[in-house]
Formats: C-alpha cells, sequence, structure tokens
C-alpha cells in the first residue's frame, strides 16, 4: 500500500501532468522526501529552510485525510499506508 | 478575454461592497477547460483584513474537493482593494498559483459600502507575469455546445 498524494494543477509540471501521485513515508517529511526522489523539483516549493530547519511554505496547504497538517504536526505529522494527502496553494494575497 | 454575466459580476460587486473596508474574495467555477465561470462562490477572508485576503485552510480544502467532484476548477478567482486600484499587487502576483483562471480584482476605494461604480478588472497572472485583459458583461452565458 502506499500513500496517495493529490498534486494540484501548478505542481504538477513536476509530476508529468499527473492529478495523483503514489508515495512513502511515516511522516509528512519523510512523504516529501519520496515525492522529490521521484519528481525532483517539488520539495523545494514545499519546504523553506527556516533558520537551519525545514518548514512547510507558509502559502502551501496540505492536508491529511482532510486535516491541515499545521494542526497535527506539520512536517513531522504521522502518516500511513492507505492515507490521502492533498497539496492546495493557498488563495491568498494583498 | 473574460466573458462573464452580469449577474455574476454584479455579486463579486456586491460582496466587495459589503465588505469593504476589508477585502472580498471568492472563485466563479465552471467546467473544466469551459471558459465559463458559471458558479458564484463567496468566500470568507480569513485574514479579515483591509491589505490582505486569504481562504480559511478547511475552507479551500472543501472549495477543490467540490470543485473536484463536479469536473470544475475556478475560473475566476477574484478579490477586493479598498484602497488602492483595481490592478493586482506584489504579494498577488507572487501568490497566484492558477495560471488558467482569471484573476478579477475589483476597488472599492471610491465609494466604499455605497452605491456607486467600481473598477471591475481581469489579469492573467502566469509565472510572475501580469497581463490585463478585456472584460465583457453579457446578460447571460450563451448555453453552451454540447
Amino acid at each position: 500500500m502506499a500513500i496517495e498524494v493529490k498534486i494540484p494543477t501548478i505542481l504538477r509540471t513536476y509530476t508529468d501532468g499527473e492529478k495523483v501521485v503514489e508515495g512513502e513515508g511515516a511522516s509528512l517529511s519523510a512523504l516529501i522526501d519520496d515525492l522529490e526522489s521521484n519528481h525532483a523539483g517539488i520539495k523545494e516549493r514545499l519546504v523553506e529552510d527556516k533558520d537551519g530547519s525545514d518548514e512547510l511554505r507558509r502559502f502551501v496547504n496540505v492536508y491529511v485525510n482532510d486535516e491541515d497538517v499545521r494542526f497535527i504536526g506539520g512536517l513531522g505529522a504521522e502518516i500511513g499506508d492507505g492515507d490521502q494527502v492533498v497539496i492546495l496553494p493557498a488563495v491568498a494575497g494583498g | 478575454m473574460l466573458r462573464i454575466d452580469q449577474a455574476t459580476h454584479d455579486a463579486i460587486v456586491a460582496h466587495a461592497k459589503r465588505d469593504h473596508p476589508n477585502e472580498a474574495c471568492g472563485v466563479v467555477a465552471g467546467p473544466v477547460g469551459s471558459d465559463r465561470p458559471e458558479r458564484f462562490v463567496e468566500m470568507v477572508n480569513a485574514a479579515g483584513s483591509p491589505t490582505f485576503y486569504e481562504f480559511d485552510s478547511t475552507d479551500l480544502l472543501r472549495l477543490y474537493q467540490e470543485m473536484d467532484d463536479n469536473d470544475e476548477e475556478p475560473v475566476v478567482v477574484y478579490h477586493s482593494h479598498t484602497a488602492t486600484e483595481a490592478y493586482p499587487s506584489v504579494t498577488d502576483t507572487n501568490l497566484a498559483a492558477e495560471p488558467a483562471a482569471h484573476y478579477v480584482l475589483v476597488s472599492t476605494r471610491e465609494h466604499g459600502n455605497n452605491e456607486g461604480p467600481v473598477e471591475f478588472r481581469s489579469y492573467r497572472i502566469v509565472d510572475g507575469t501580469v497581463t490585463e485583459e478585456d472584460v465583457e458583461i453579457v446578460p447571460e452565458l450563451e448555453r453552451s455546445v454540447t
């Protein structure tokens, strides 16, 4: 089993146009590393370096089973086989 | 060019006036690939701010799930500016993540909550490049050929 990841339009350049890809990992950060190994460049769009450690970018939303990961541990959020992950860029501006 | 029906145009303007002095935001969804803004969806500005807007993250997920279920996409993404012209700010440009959408900006700076015309303009924002486009307001969208 694997984790299903929904990719937003703007990031499908990294997934050959695929809307849904599969990944593996016990945490969101492990999943993102796994995605990066198959879809080089995607990690940089999701994560930024803050004071030496990775953080989810401010205007990227990631949901695990419909739950915003910011409320369940951010990049450390636990994930398991069969979970569904959705990535959505924020709709925001000034 | 953006072709939008009068009722949807008026709904966007009314939302912007109502939420003034804060920014109002929302989308008009339409069938994938149709370029037809058919379903007006008003969103809450989670930032509740006169200078910033952001869809609430839970609302955002629900909206995209709904659109997915209906084979829709955001044909229009709109928001208001309340003290400046209806032109995308640097932040708008940097955060624009729907290259296929018409980004509609309205400005309520002149009349605020009151009656009176508002600027209503539309843009494509792709890879940080803003291109203004014409807006055609029609009584009703012609029926799609299916």
